[in-house]
């Protein structure tokens, strides 16, 4: 059972020492002539004067927030769909309970226009 | 032959990383091909819909052109921005292409032709590629750029928002399969109406609804605003040069190359022919191996991610947000309602 993971587990290995070797290649073969101009923040022609890292739209934070809430439900709702057809009708009302309660959420969220962006 | 067989079995029984080496290096390689001629075909199709040849330059009719980018991606300077947290620049793509690479250990190419046959596929592939979006995020954030940065965010809020709606998508096929096994979810689907019996047909709200969020999350037109060229540049990428860009890129194709595969195995029915039990031409066409098949079904999927890019124009960010929550997010848990009633009742034909 538990040997069916060690490819996985490999497969992780080399995906990941693909990229470092794709990039270190790129460090041994290209050229580098850094200079400061060139290294330089990107910004439409005039000097960056300020830090990138800035504040930003409190909506992306909400979005995020939105995401762990329906992200655990679609976790929740794994289990129940595999087994849906030998816990039949008892399991499948509590199911619909359970999102009922969860579309309860999603229409005040609506409401309240969290998932507004004008 | 023989030798080779009875080598390939002692190393099963005595090196069997050699051999797990062996069947990933069989899929990477074929994999990394692939990628690279899916850029050539979407400059190639996307030419002749605007009525251009597309690159044809490089070798017959442009043949060698991905080569020829890869060698020039290979020479070129590698900058990274003053400002710019060095680790984390640098880690960035590889947490890209990594899992979208790692994924394809549970892909089955055919009937049991899978590196690891384990329960818990499904969950393992969603694990993955929601690691994507790290990529994505720290990108933006190591760059120290205004634009990388805004395209990061905008792209991070994109991708989480379409993963709901896959997510929902994804337990309604659960639903009508029964296992979370992507090979089990395959034979879920075998019967003897051939196509009629994918899961495309009873869960076509939710097929499409899993394509369209695919090409969301793969920041693909029309979806792509984390690199509106007119806005931010290029978004979260805009500072990256050389290999680190190659290999974002690289990341990104074989994404889209992994979300046309998903859909293949999830609604068109993976290896399955799909004349399977139709009179005369479904024993003429019998001889075909699955692996044709689910490659066919790959290419037909992902042909639709070019004909979106060439065929339509670019949303705006607050209707893609309005489409992700408003108007997918509602289907979905409609339609597993519907699916859940229709295997609890045994609907015919799909279900009993």
């Amino acid at each position: 059972m538990l040997e069916n993971y060690l490819p996985i587990l490999v497969f992780i290995g080399v995906a990941i020492a693909i990229a470092v070797v794709m990039e270190t290649l790129g460090f041994v073969l290209g050229t580098r002539r850094p200079d400061s101009e060139k290294l330089s923040p990107y910004e439409c022609g005039f000097e960056a004067f300020e830090d990138a890292r800035m504040k930003f739209d409190v909506r992306f934070y909400l979005v995020a927030i939105l995401f762990i809430i329906f992200d655990l439900e679609i976790a929740f709702l794994f289990p129940w769909a595999v087994v849906l057809d030998k816990i039949g009708m008892v399991g499948f009302l509590a199911m619909m309970v359970f999102l009922g309660i969860l579309v309860i959420g999603f229409i005040y969220e609506w409401k309240k226009g969290a998932l507004e962006w004008e | 032959m023989d030798s080779l067989i009875s080598l390939w079995e002692w190393l099963g029984e005595n090196l069997i990383i050699i051999q797990i080496l062996i069947k990933i290096v069989l899929i990477v390689a074929p994999l990394m091909l692939c990628v690279a001629y899916f850029t050539y075909a979407e400059r190639k199709i996307i030419g002749y819909m605007q009525v251009r040849i597309g690159p044809n330059r490089v070798g017959p009719k442009g043949w060698l052109q991905p080569i020829a980018d890869a060698v020039k991606l290979m020479f070129k300077e590698i900058v990274i921005p003053s400002g710019a947290n060095k680790t984390l620049f640098l880690i960035a793509p590889m947490l890209t292409l990594g899992p979208a690479l790692a994924a394809w250990a549970v892909i089955p190419f055919s009937d049991g032709l899978v590196l690891a046959d384990i329960n818990a596929a499904l969950l393992y592939v969603i694990a993955l590629t929601s690691v994507g979006v790290y990529g994505v995020l720290i990108a933006g954030w190591a760059s120290n750029s205004k634009y990388a940065f805004l395209g990061a965010m905008r792209s991070a809020a994109q991708i989480v928002s379409y993963e709901i709606a896959m997510g929902f998508a994804l337990v309604g096929v659960l639903v009508a399969a029964g296992s979370l096994n992507l090979g089990d979810i395959v034979r879920a689907q075998q019967g003897q109406a051939g196509f009629l019996d994918w899961f495309w047909l009873p869960l076509m709200p939710l097929f499409l609804i899993y394509f369209i969020s695919g090409v969301a999350e793969t920041n693909r037109a029309p979806f792509d605003v984390a690199e509106g060229e007119s806005e931010i540049v290029a978004g979260f990428h805009v500072e990256y040069s050389g290999m680190p860009f190659a290999v974002f890129f690289l990341g990104e194709y074989a994404n889209m190359i992994l979300i046309s595969a998903l859909t293949a195995l999830f609604f068109l029915g993976g290896w399955l022919s799909p004349f399977h039990g139709f009179p005369v031409i479904g024993p003429a066409l019998e001889w075909v191996p699955g692996m044709v098949w689910f490659f066919l079904k790959v290419m037909f999927v992902g042909f639709f991610y070019l004909w979106l890019r060439a065929t339509f124009p670019r949303y705006r960010y607050d209707q893609i947000m309005r489409l992700g929550w408003k108007v997918f997010i509602p289907i979905t848990i409609v339609w597993i309602a519907v699916v859940g009633l229709a295997v609890v009742l045994e609907m015919p034909w799909w279900f009993d």
